[in-house]
């Protein structure tokens, strides 16, 4: 926390104009106001696009929706950290605040990535329950209040990457990363959803598969919804093994 | 084959967009859905508190006719009635749809769903997952959506922005045209027929719960090529956000459906902390004013109490706060039922709700008006259907608590059958399809083309900033005539300096500016719709509160206000509010709720 109060914030951005052109950093000062937040400071520099030095520029881009972390897409990293910049408050960051994209996703322009490598491990691990239709059928299958809050832990899974940039292993979509593992868990654990368990347990059985966490423990660190990653890993590696030893019996 | 190639397009990725994809691919025909966001990070996930339907678990005695009731009673009975019924006789099966998707609802001790008390009404009826019902509810669809995006019946086009229809000669709808937001290319998607799910317009208001992407400016563009908007005027002011910098955070209403309570110190100018002041010197001002729904009155009341109590300068330390306490409730309790929104309380002004009461004040929130569309999600457009926020068809003039989620849900099942209805039956483009496509192109990309050319010296961020503060001060919970006519005044003059922007950006890939410009325009046309539609309604009705006609009129205004588009500003008509169910009677929440005669 600062001592004395602020006039300016200052804010460098570490830039790209486009995915084939070099990253640079670009240096900017804005007024200080309580209670600001990275998309406001961002916002204004949007408005004026006029760097440190007093020279136009264009302006930064960046991904923003909901503002209140529930969206996860304005996930950047913000002095050396990935968090999403709607709850990442200047009060609470040293100076000059470093904002980069995150750095395991391709860059696209300035902050923004592209995470749709996310969404399609989503697609591997089945992530879903298999319904028979979704025509009325009455309620769905009693369940306990604390299987209910271990899986609403998961289920609060935003998909901003956080957990694969902090993650040792994860280079390049060489794996399929936390996330992935705990919906599987997610989907596992439910009274219908456990009906396709053999389907998910593969999607995070090859090369690219489960093996290949090294127990590093940052994703659940960098987790912004607190979703227990390692239990999920855990959990999931025990079940794969099973399945890989006796999954055969059953055909 | 009429069928084999059928092809259906959906703008939109929120709860209603992706209702009606799943029901359409279900159904065995191709989908293009179209997001400018990754549909899981839609708007949808904003919401918070719950999802409502009479599943009377609770031995309350309640059904899905008082379901209806308290929502045309909420609404002030400017709600066309057969579609509201119908909606409150799917909820349940909507909700149990959901459960059976694997949404991690709240459970009692015996492992059914749990319901929780909301807004205007006195039964539990709300089914909730935590407080972030909206994030789960969307991840259940999007997770049904992705198992068919996998089998090939949906092809997502993500980053991807609606420009405008493409209508032929006889003005069906038949196809539209949308841009790549990386690379700025316009591209025509022909299909049979298209639905609207763009969510609401509340960024027209500059600050407001709402997420970034509810410009309403697909929604705008579809009214300046012919559709109808219905009860613009009609914004919900919700009454309890967190004002910030960039937005207003939503504190949800399920905070007082678990027993939250609102208050100020009965004494103006007492600066001691909140829980230094006694009981007996707290002003519960919602409980003493309406003993019988006390702090769970609904939005349109509690917000102009709120705004009341402010503006006589009783708000905390005489600001524009009061404080909204929970601190009664045992912390454990609140970590079960309301977890996720004490958290974003907490993450974004610092204080612990569970020990400190929270300070809040009302904000823009939603929008009852939308596109006027009939009991099927038709527009006034053929082969154009709406659904979801940007339809104005279910909650009349004020909506209640945890009925967005289901009238999402309802709007895209209802919008799906009949799509693919009208698809069917459709005639197919013949030789000249071709020429229809590319003029609608050509005109868009004239539009672009021009906006990144011009250099004149005003600034649209700042265009946008003015345009939000207008609304903000003379269109939301107090409207006086006067003040609406200057503010139309306004929105010329901004709409005249709009033609002096420059967008600023001299690197294009992946540009912000140009896309927001656009966003303006259309938001500039929407802006006059809800503007001239309050000052022409002469009377005060759920949302919509004039002073110098406090009372609601029912002889010259039970009526829809429908606007049209044309190059001099909307055109204003009525027509008559279906109220063959129940008949209107006088919205009092001071007492309980008079028996409701079917007639």
């Amino acid at each position: 926390m600062p001592s004395h109060p602020r006039k300016t914030v200052e804010i460098h951005i570490h830039r790209r104009a486009n995915p084939d052109s070099p990253q640079y950093w670009e240096q900017f000062e804005i007024p200080y106001r309580p209670n600001l937040n990275i998309i406001s400071c961002l916002m204004e520099i949007q408005k004026n696009p006029v760097n440190k030095a007093g020279e136009r520029t264009t302006p930064p881009v960046w991904h923003m929706n909901c503002l209140e972390q529930v969206c996860g897409i304005c996930t950047m990293i913000i002095n050396g950290r990935a968090r999403q910049s709607c709850s990442a408050l200047v009060d609470n960051l040293d100076q000059p605040i470093k904002l980069e994209p995150m750095s395991k996703f391709p860059n696209i322009r300035d902050l923004i990535v592209d995470r749709s490598q996310m969404f399609d491990h989503l697609k591997r691990v089945h992530a879903w329950v298999e319904l028979d239709g979704t025509y009325d059928l009455g309620p769905g299958p009693r369940m306990d209040q604390d299987d209910v809050q271990e899986r609403y832990a998961y289920s609060r899974c935003m998909t901003c990457g956080c957990c694969l940039e902090a993650c040792p292993q994860y280079e390049g979509d060489n794996y399929i990363g936390p996330q992935a593992i705990a919906q599987v868990r997610l989907f596992n654990m439910h009274p219908s959803g456990v009906m396709n368990r053999s389907e998910r347990l593969e999607g995070i059985m090859g090369d690219d598969g489960i093996t290949n966490c090294g127990n590093a423990q940052n994703c659940v660190k960098a987790c912004p919804m607190n979703i227990p990653l390692t239990r999920a890993i855990y959990e999931e590696n025990r079940e794969t093994v099973l399945h890989g030893l006796l999954g055969w019996l059953k055909g | 084959m009429a069928s084999n190639g059928m092809k259906i397009a959906i703008v939109g990725g929120g709860l209603a967009g992706l209702a009606a994809a799943m029901k359409i691919a279900e159904a065995g025909h191709a989908v293009d859905l179209f997001s400018v966001v990754p549909v899981k990070r839609s708007h949808s996930v904003c919401a918070q508190g719950g999802i409502n339907g009479a599943v009377n678990t609770k031995g309350e005695g309640d059904s899905t006719w008082e379901h209806f009731d308290d929502t045309v009673y909420g609404g002030d009975f400017l709600a066309n009635q057969p579609p509201a019924k119908a909606m409150c006789e799917m909820a349940p099966a909507i909700i149990y749809l959901f459960d059976r998707m694997g949404v991690p609802f709240s459970r009692t001790n015996e492992g059914l769903l749990d319901f929780r008390r909301f807004g205007g009404t006195k039964h539990h009826r709300t089914a909730f997952a935590g407080a972030s019902t909206g994030q789960q509810l969307l991840y259940a669809l999007d997770e049904q959506v992705r198992r068919f995006e996998v089998e090939g019946k949906v092809k997502k086009y993500e980053h991807w922005e609606m420009m405008s229809l493409v209508l032929d000669d006889h003005q069906v709808c038949r196809g539209l045209i949308a841009m790549d937001l990386q690379t700025l290319e316009l591209k025509a998607f022909p299909a049979d027929a298209v639905i609207i799910a763009t969510g609401g317009p509340g960024l027209i208001f500059g600050k407001s719960t709402n997420s970034m992407v509810c410009t309403g400016s697909a929604v705008s563009a579809c009214y300046q090529q012919g559709a109808r908007y219905a009860n613009g005027e009609f914004i919900q002011v919700h009454p309890t956000s967190i004002p910030g910098e960039d937005k207003l955070r939503l504190m949800s209403e399920s905070a007082r459906g678990e027993g939250g309570r609102v208050w100020v110190p009965r004494n103006k100018g007492d600066v001691r902390s909140p829980s230094s002041i006694p009981e007996k010197e707290r002003l519960y001002f919602l409980e003493e004013k309406y003993p019988a729904y006390g702090n769970l009155v609904p939005r349109d009341i509690a917000t102009r109490e709120i705004f009341q109590v402010c503006l006589e300068g009783m708000g905390i330390g005489g600001q524009n706060q009061v404080y909204l306490d929970l601190t009664h409730i045992p912390a454990e309790t609140l970590d079960r039922k309301l977890g996720a929104i004490l958290e974003i309380y907490e993450m974004f002004v610092g204080d612990d709700p569970r020990h400190v009461p929270m300070r809040i004040f009302p904000g823009v929130h939603y929008s009852m008006g939308g596109l006027w569309v009939d009991f099927d999600q038709r527009t006034n457009i053929p082969g154009l259907l709406a659904a979801g926020e940007c339809d104005y068809s279910i909650h009349g003039a004020n909506r209640l608590g945890a009925n967005s989620l289901v009238s999402c849900v309802y709007g895209g099942f209802i919008a799906a059958p009949a799509a693919i209805e009208f698809a069917k039956n459709v005639q197919r483009n013949g030789a000249d399809g071709s020429r229809i496509y590319d003029q609608e192109l050509k005109l868009q990309q004239e539009i672009n083309d021009k906006l990144i050319k011009q250099s004149g010296n005003e600034n649209q961020y700042v265009l946008h900033q003015e345009m939000g503060k207008w609304m903000t001060d003379n269109v939301t919970v107090v409207r006086y005539n006067d003040r609406l006519k200057s503010t139309d005044d306004k929105l010329l003059e901004l709409m005249d300096r709009y033609k002096r922007i420059s967008i600023n950006d001299s690197n294009l890939w992946a540009t912000m500016a140009l896309p927001h410009a656009r966003h303006l325009a259309n938001m500039l046309e929407l802006a006059r719709v809800i503007t001239l539609g309050a000052l022409n309604r002469n009377e005060s009705r759920g949302a919509h509160f004039k002073p110098e006609f406090p009372e609601r009129d029912d002889e010259n205004f039970l009526k829809t206000t429908i606007a049209e588009y044309s190059g001099e500003g909307p055109v204003f008509s009525y027509e008559p509010v279906d109220i063959s169910l129940i008949k209107p009677r006088k919205r009092d929440y001071s007492k309980g709720k008079t028996e409701t005669a079917k007639v």
